[in-house]
């Protein structure tokens, strides 16, 4: 068994319901198994919320992670993928001071360096967002540091597979078939 | 035409074949009650005498009958009572369905009085845990609950109901549950699988079954006996799993685990192939993992996926029903001779015998034996008797020494090991199966943990035969301190109560047995007399059961008795 730790994102599609959050919370909980980032959304089959849950274990630890929650009933199954496998994005929020961004020529290149934008903009403060991957988003808080950055936030990590087959919609369509046929039988 | 929550509930349970529930009645829930009594003829309802008493029951009931327990409690304590037996079931996979009242739902969230947040607290304790908050949801969220509570790994499911949705009107319409999008309790078996498993069985020179509660669960027991003949492949079982196959069948050669039969327990670690089925490798079982079936490919069968490589690593995981399994195949089995492989089973069991068995059945002292008393008392016990046990040194002697011979005839705690299961499991047992003898083993301390139960026999007059194995110690405790902890006997003996006279305050017959000369006699009036009995057995408190692997050691550490460890 590979004791190493890595870094693994589960992705869980589920049914919209309550108290779905606290089950799979526990599952990690349970075995000590520390969340490093969350994000729950719609996805493009209507009614299912796709998660996507990021944390560092052994493999050995997560795969029986992701069995725990694919047990819960309304989830409808859940991915255990390593990030060579995935297209994967995270965004981040910078508040800095209007007035240094007037006052700092290095301000707007390292913006510009960085690909990063500018989101709102007043009098007082601007707010610059960055999308990449976590490596790059910290890049650019390093060096927004120096500037008197007053608030940093990142989101939890969004992906998509890069596999053929779209394994979700393959399970509904068969789930289906069970349906129609139990129905009829 | 609109009716109540509570009456909707009711109709809902009678749509899905519920005639018997076990609980207790308050406050958020008296809606639900008031309505039972018009429906007393539909439902018969068993008022136990504690809230932990329904749950168990539920269980015992569950596991006789192969039906869906139901519990019904209140809000708050009552429903806190329950959590014990949640975990039980989970853990023993019992569908029950387990309807606490709650709050009304505008008070949900304010420390009401009563209120614990009910579906928080069992989620990890349940298959499904939902709160219904609205009369028009309860048909369906009832109708989902059976579904869930019986299909695929059975499992207990809690339907938490706010007041309001038990006292407010909606129209009412059932229909069953057989379909939920995010679930599939029926995986299909590829015939490829089928085919490569019964080659390998067939070509083994040394297999095994290990078969498990997922055999008895998929009433598979017949199909496992022709397998195992066709085959001609020893069989073990699990603790949960001991009434799988007759105990005196040839083919049947006794327990797996840390107070299992010698003979399964060493031909684990010399199998080449082992086909595991409906049972999920217990650390109670397998003891140290590194060290165990070292020479088998393992063939594991699971309804339940995360089962599957979870503890050992399996040559083949299958996800799919044991029954299917078994039944697929049957007709694919060929005999094969395995004499030299069988002659190691016949081995043990003379060591066994030597070591272990003949010196509990026989002992040269004054003092009894559990191991003695069950025997004798199964050797009495009509055929189709089920045998309910606590948990303890009584529990592994049942297991070991009652003879099994029919369908769902062993009930007990495994995964939990729930001491105060026996007496409540005993009673919903004997309601779920009431042609048949049910007999309970338990021990001082156990019986007192739910000894409130005897007012629930006295009341629905439950004949349930009550042996109890009285060491006056939490004996099980007792032994371990004796082997690992130099005989310090810290806080395992019991000042007890004079049994026989507590079951009479009941209305229950009885009487105590100190002498062997006096045992035969009385275990035949227990079982000639109509109605419950409890006989009082006093036993030495320094038996011990045996043999023996400690916790976390291999099959190479097994201790035969006190003086004695295997030596291979
Ligand atoms: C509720 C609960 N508390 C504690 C234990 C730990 N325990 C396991 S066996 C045992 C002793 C049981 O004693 P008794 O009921 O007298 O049965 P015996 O072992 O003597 O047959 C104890 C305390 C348990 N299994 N369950």
């Amino acid at each position: 068994m590979d004791s190493e730790k890595e870094l693994f994102t589960v992705s869980v599609f589920s049914e919209n319901t309550v108290g779905l959050l606290s089950q799979v919370a526990l599952i990690y909980t349970r075995r000590c198994i520390n969340i490093e980032s969350i994000s729950a959304s719609t996805c493009s089959i209507p009614g299912v919320i796709k998660w996507t849950i990021t944390s560092i274990a052994t493999r050995h630890a997560m795969e029986k992670v992701v069995l725990q929650i694919e047990k819960c009933i309304e989830v409808l199954k859940a991915f255990l993928y390593t990030d060579d496998e995935i297209v994967y994005q995270e965004v981040a929020l910078y508040k800095v001071d209007t007035s240094l961004l007037m006052d700092e020529p290095h301000l707007e290149e390292i913006i510009r360096n960085h690909n990063a934008r500018i989101l709102d903009i007043n009098r007082d403060f601007t707010v610059i967002e960055k999308t990449g991957h976590y490596s790059e988003t910290t890049a650019l808080f390093e060096e927004l540091k120096r500037y008197n950055l007053r608030q940093f936030v990142r989101s939890g990590r969004v992906t998509i597979t890069k596999s053929e087959r779209e394994f979700v919609s393959e399970y509904i369509e068969k789930q289906n078939q069970r349906k129609n046929g139990s129905q009829q039988g | 035409m609109k009716i109540s929550g509570a009456e909707g509930l009711i109709k809902s349970l009678i749509c899905e074949g519920v005639d018997t529930v076990f609980g207790y009645p308050g406050g958020q829930i008296i809606a639900v009650y008031d309505k039972l009594y018009d429906y007393q003829k539909e439902i018969k309802h068993i008022l136990v005498r504690h809230e932990q008493g329904a749950i168990h029951a539920a269980q015992g009931y569950a596991r006789s009958t192969g039906k869906v327990g139901v519990v019904i409690v209140t809000s708050g304590p009552g429903a806190a009572n329950v959590v014990t037996g949640l975990g039980d079931a989970l853990m023993d996979s019992t569908p029950l369905v387990v309807i606490t009242g709650q709050v009304a739902s505008a008070f949900l969230g304010t420390d009401a009085f009563q209120e614990t947040d009910v579906v928080a607290i069992t989620q990890q304790l349940t298959k499904w845990a939902v709160q219904i908050r609205r009369p028009e949801d309860i048909p369906s969220m009832v109708a989902r609950a059976f579904y869930i509570a019986s299909s695929g790994r059975p499992g207990p499911v809690v339907l938490d109901i706010a007041k309001d949705a038990q006292a407010g009107f909606a129209e009412w319409s059932h229909r069953s549950c057989n379909f939920i999008r995010s679930y599939n309790p029926h995986p299909e078996i590829p015939v490829s699988d089928i085919t490569e498993i019964a080659d390998m069985l067939n070509n083994a020179e040394r297999p095994m079954i290990l078969a498990g509660h997922g055999v008895t669960i998929a009433n598979a027991e017949q199909t496992l006996m022709c397998v195992a003949e066709k085959g001609n492949i020893p069989v073990a079982t699990t603790l949960l799993g001991r009434s799988n196959l007759p105990f005196n069948h040839p083919m049947h050669k006794g327990m797996l685990g840390m107070h299992g039969n010698l003979g399964p327990n060493i031909a684990t670690n010399k199998a080449d192939v082992i086909l595991a089925v409906g049972m999920r490798f217990d650390d109670r079982i397998t003891g140290d993992v590194k060290q165990y079936a070292p020479d088998a490919k393992i063939i594991h069968v699971d309804i339940d996926p995360s089962e599957l490589n979870k503890i050992v690593h399996a040559y083949k995981a299958i996800h799919g029903d044991a029954g299917q399994l078994l039944t697929a195949l049957l007709p694919l089995m060929k005999h094969r001779d395995r004499d030299e492989w069988l002659k190691l089973f016949k081995k043990c069991e003379e060591i066994e015998h030597r070591e272990v068995i003949d010196p509990e059945l026989h002992p040269n002292k004054q003092k009894m034996n559990m191991g003695e008393v069950i025997s004798i008392v199964s050797e009495h016990a009509p055929e189709n008797s089920i045998c309910v046990t606590d948990v303890g040194q009584n529990q592994m002697f049942a297991a070991r020494y009652f003879g099994c011979r029919s369908h769902r005839a062993f009930i007990s705690s495994g995964g939990l090991g729930t001491m105060g299961f026996g007496l409540p499991a005993a009673i919903g047992a004997k309601i779920g199966a009431p042609r048949r003898e049910v007999i309970l083993f338990v021990g001082d301390g156990g019986l007192q943990m739910t000894i409130q139960e005897l007012g629930t026999i006295m009341a629905y007059d439950v004949n349930v035969k009550i042996v109890l194995l009285n060491n006056s110690f939490l004996g099980n405790v007792r032994q371990w301190q004796e082997l690992f902890f130099q005989g310090r006997y810290s806080q395992t003996e019991m000042t007890n109560p004079d049994f026989v006279r507590l079951a009479s305050a009941y209305g229950i017959a009885g009487e105590n047995v100190t002498v062997r000369e006096e045992l035969e006699g009385a275990i035949n009036r227990m079982f000639d007399h109509k109605g419950a009995y409890l006989l009082n057995i006093s036993i030495d408190a320094d038996d011990m059961i045996f043999p023996m692997v400690p916790a976390g050691g291999s099959i190479n550490t097994i201790i035969l008795n006190p003086t004695t460890k295997l030596s291979l």
